[in-house]
């Protein structure tokens, strides 16, 4: 009988089947890489749609002339299980080379071939049809520190050195003074990086001018925002998951009451309440800094979640931890300090990451209150006159910065994953 | 004759609508050893972890060393910390070293310097040697291993009373062996036991006496050589038969 199939490679003649797959395949690929980055087009003579599809066409004819289940190539073995399975599968692979391929050259063009980074004006980037960079870099200053003036910029990069020098104190702690490592990060170090942003940042006192908070912005207000979220939500978070898993009801229900109340509401209106609507139940004469009232709701906001991702891991615990704690004659809170929590903060690592995460991704929506971050900079120089037609530039540079800051904490969570993993 | 360690008195416990212990009466003297047998469900371990209050009980009276037991009693850790319990499981914690969980109650219970605590537990851990496994991770350690350490574990806080479990249902059985060898030792070194077990030959090598419970109730007590030679209840020459 004859082998009417003549795509289909045996054994025996798959060497001859091999070259002349991978030439065809090599073909295909090198036709769309032609016409993407140099605009060439040898196929003109093709009608219109076949031009269009003949790489995928001799692609797919090559990919399957290759296609032989065990072929003794390593390699090519590899490529069959993989990628060219069938043709459903070998017809993906093609679109997605291709699609690369077609995507490269503009994106590379537009972001550093064509663009510009010189000048100061955005005349310097009216002769080009790539990205103006010189926008971010004139308004960078901005970016970073909002419309804290410039003189005393000095002041936030100090506080930061000295507040990231505090963090590091942890690794000198020895012997003795290991116990305190958790009362210095839970109550001491909160209280010295209020007190370093306060005196330096704010200012007022030791000859430092006063700046109020609403001049505050851009990355470093990013940052203080997240760093009060995070360091507070998670104990109160702790606390709250303890509360609702307690024997007492007052307490069992408050906490359940908290949590699906700001679980319940947006973030959003959280927000407009703490800065429009809080301070009318105050007395006239008292007065609470709006960036610390919506530090707190942020806080208040985001420990209802911590709360249920600790609730999570306290009830993935078997009841014979419990049972092993009460017969050694632990109470109630030596059993949660050194047996319950460790054991369930371990476990839960992955789930306060994801908080974490979306806590720093949540603050851009401070904007709604008259405060700009990263974001909300972007936002009044994207509307600055002198600026128009640069968001792009904008977003493309805040997504690279939160990016940065989110990739780094994943990473850090999963290095905590991992140091902490003893056993099971 | 000394007084009675653990009175229980007309104990009734439920779950729900389900009767679990039925007018328990108990004493047990000091340095007593007691065997308590019976067929699954029939209530064992119910009854010894309501003697140090892991379960509450409903009705009648548990007095310990002469505290009584209910939801008045202050202090109820005071009493835990001298009732040590081994459980079926172990429950070792498994985020701390061995010698750790040894001294962790030791250091935050009873106040114990750490050095000292330390010392007194690797003493406990050669007893049941396995000194030398004093810095692993519970995970890292064989079942007959770690049930050991748990013995070692609830030996640290000096209790006057040793309630067992089930220590050896979760054991291979050539690791059983080896934590019986641990018991017998203790038991030699006069501390009193309340061993729930399916170990006959525990039973007869220790116990002083046997109880043994069906349904939630206390079927039949008696000294250990009357009770394999000549049990009196149907029910309890029906178990032995099947068990023996």
């Amino acid at each position: 009988m004859i082998n009417i199939n003549i795509l289909k490679p045996t054994s025996s003649n798959f060497q001859t089947y091999l070259y002349i797959g991978s030439a065809l395949i090599f073909m295909g690929i090198f036709d769309v890489f032609l016409r993407s980055f140099f605009n060439i087009n040898y196929l003109t003579f093709l009608p219109g749609s076949l031009n269009f599809l003949f790489p995928l066409i001799i692609g797919l004819v090559g990919l399957q002339m290759i296609r032989l289940e065990y072929s003794g190539n390593r390699i090519v073995d590899k490529i069959n299980q993989n990628i060219n399975n069938n043709t459903f599968n070998a017809g993906l692979t093609l679109i997605i080379i291709f699609l690369t391929l077609l995507v490269i050259p503009p994106a590379l063009d537009w972001m550093i071939l064509e663009a510009t980074i010189s000048g100061d004006t955005k005349e310097a980037c009216v002769a080009t049809e790539g990205a103006c960079w010189t926008y971010i870099k004139v308004w960078f200053r901005r970016f970073m520190y909002g419309m804290y003036p410039n003189d005393f910029h000095w002041r936030i990069n100090t506080a930061f050195i000295v507040l990231i020098a505090f963090a590091f104190v942890g690794y000198f702690m020895k012997g003795k003074l290991k116990n305190y490592i958790t009362f210095y990060y839970a109550i001491l170090y909160p209280i010295i990086a209020f007190i370093i942003i306060n005196f330096l940042i704010s200012g007022g006192s030791f000859g430092l001018e006063w700046v109020e908070t609403n001049a505050w912005g851009g990355l470093s207000l990013t940052f203080i925002v997240s760093f009060f979220g995070l360091i507070f939500c998670f104990p109160l978070g702790m606390i709250l998951a303890l509360g609702r898993r307690s024997e007492l009801p007052i307490i069992k229900y408050i906490s359940i009451g908290y949590i699906e109340f700001w679980r319940g509401v947006p973030l959003i209106t959280v927000l407009f309440m703490s800065s429009v609507m809080f301070p009318m139940f105050l007395p006239s004469d008292a007065f609470v800094d709006k960036l610390i009232r919506v530090i707190a709701a942020i806080i208040l906001f985001e420990a209802a979640y911590v709360a249920e991702v600790i609730r999570g891991g306290l009830q993935a615990l078997p009841r014979g931890q419990y049972d092993a704690a009460k017969s050694l004659g632990m109470g109630y809170w030596k059993m949660q300090i050194f047996v319950i929590l460790p054991q369930a903060l371990k476990l839960v690592i992955p789930g306060i990451a994801n908080t974490f995460l979306a806590l720093v991704k949540d603050t851009p929506l401070i904007f709604v209150v008259g405060l700009s971050e990263v974001v909300g900079m972007l936002q009044m120089a994207k509307t600055n006159p002198k600026w128009l037609g640069y968001a792009m530039e904008g977003y493309i540079f805040a997504s690279i910065l939160f990016w940065a800051i989110c990739y780094a904490m994943s990473k850090y969570s999963q290095y905590l994953e991992l140091k902490y993993k003893t056993e099971r | 004759m000394s007084e009675s360690i653990i009175q229980m008195k007309e104990v009734n416990k439920w779950f729900g609508d389900f009767q679990v212990l039925k007018d328990i009466n108990l004493e047990v003297k000091e340095k007593q050893k007691i065997v308590v047998c019976g067929p699954s469900g029939s209530g064992k371990s119910t009854l010894i972890r309501c003697i140090n209050r892991l379960e509450e009980h409903q009705k009648g009276q548990i007095i310990v060393d002469g505290n009584e037991l209910s939801e008045k009693t202050k202090d109820i850790e005071k009493i835990r910390a001298e009732v040590g319990m081994v459980f079926q499981q172990f429950n070792l914690f498994p985020h701390l070293s061995i010698l750790d969980n040894c001294t962790l109650a030791p250091i935050w219970v009873k106040k114990t310097p750490k050095k000292k605590a330390e010392e007194f537990a690797m003493r406990q851990l050669e007893q049941v040697q396995i000194a030398d496994q004093a810095s692993k991770f519970p995970g890292q350690l064989s079942g007959g291993q770690q049930q050991r350490a748990a013995l070692a574990r609830a030996l640290c806080m000096e209790p006057k009373i040793m309630l067992f479990d089930e220590p050896t249902s979760a054991l291979d059985p050539e690791m059983i062996k080896e934590v019986l060898d641990a018991m017998v030792n203790l038991a030699k070194a006069g501390m009193t036991m309340i061993v729930v077990t399916h170990e006959m030959g525990f039973a007869k090598e220790v116990a002083d006496e046997v109880v043994f419970m069906d349904e939630g109730m206390i079927v039949e007590r008696a000294k250990t050589k009357d009770f394999f030679a000549n049990p009196k209840n149907e029910r309890t020459k029906l178990f032995l038969s099947q068990i023996l």
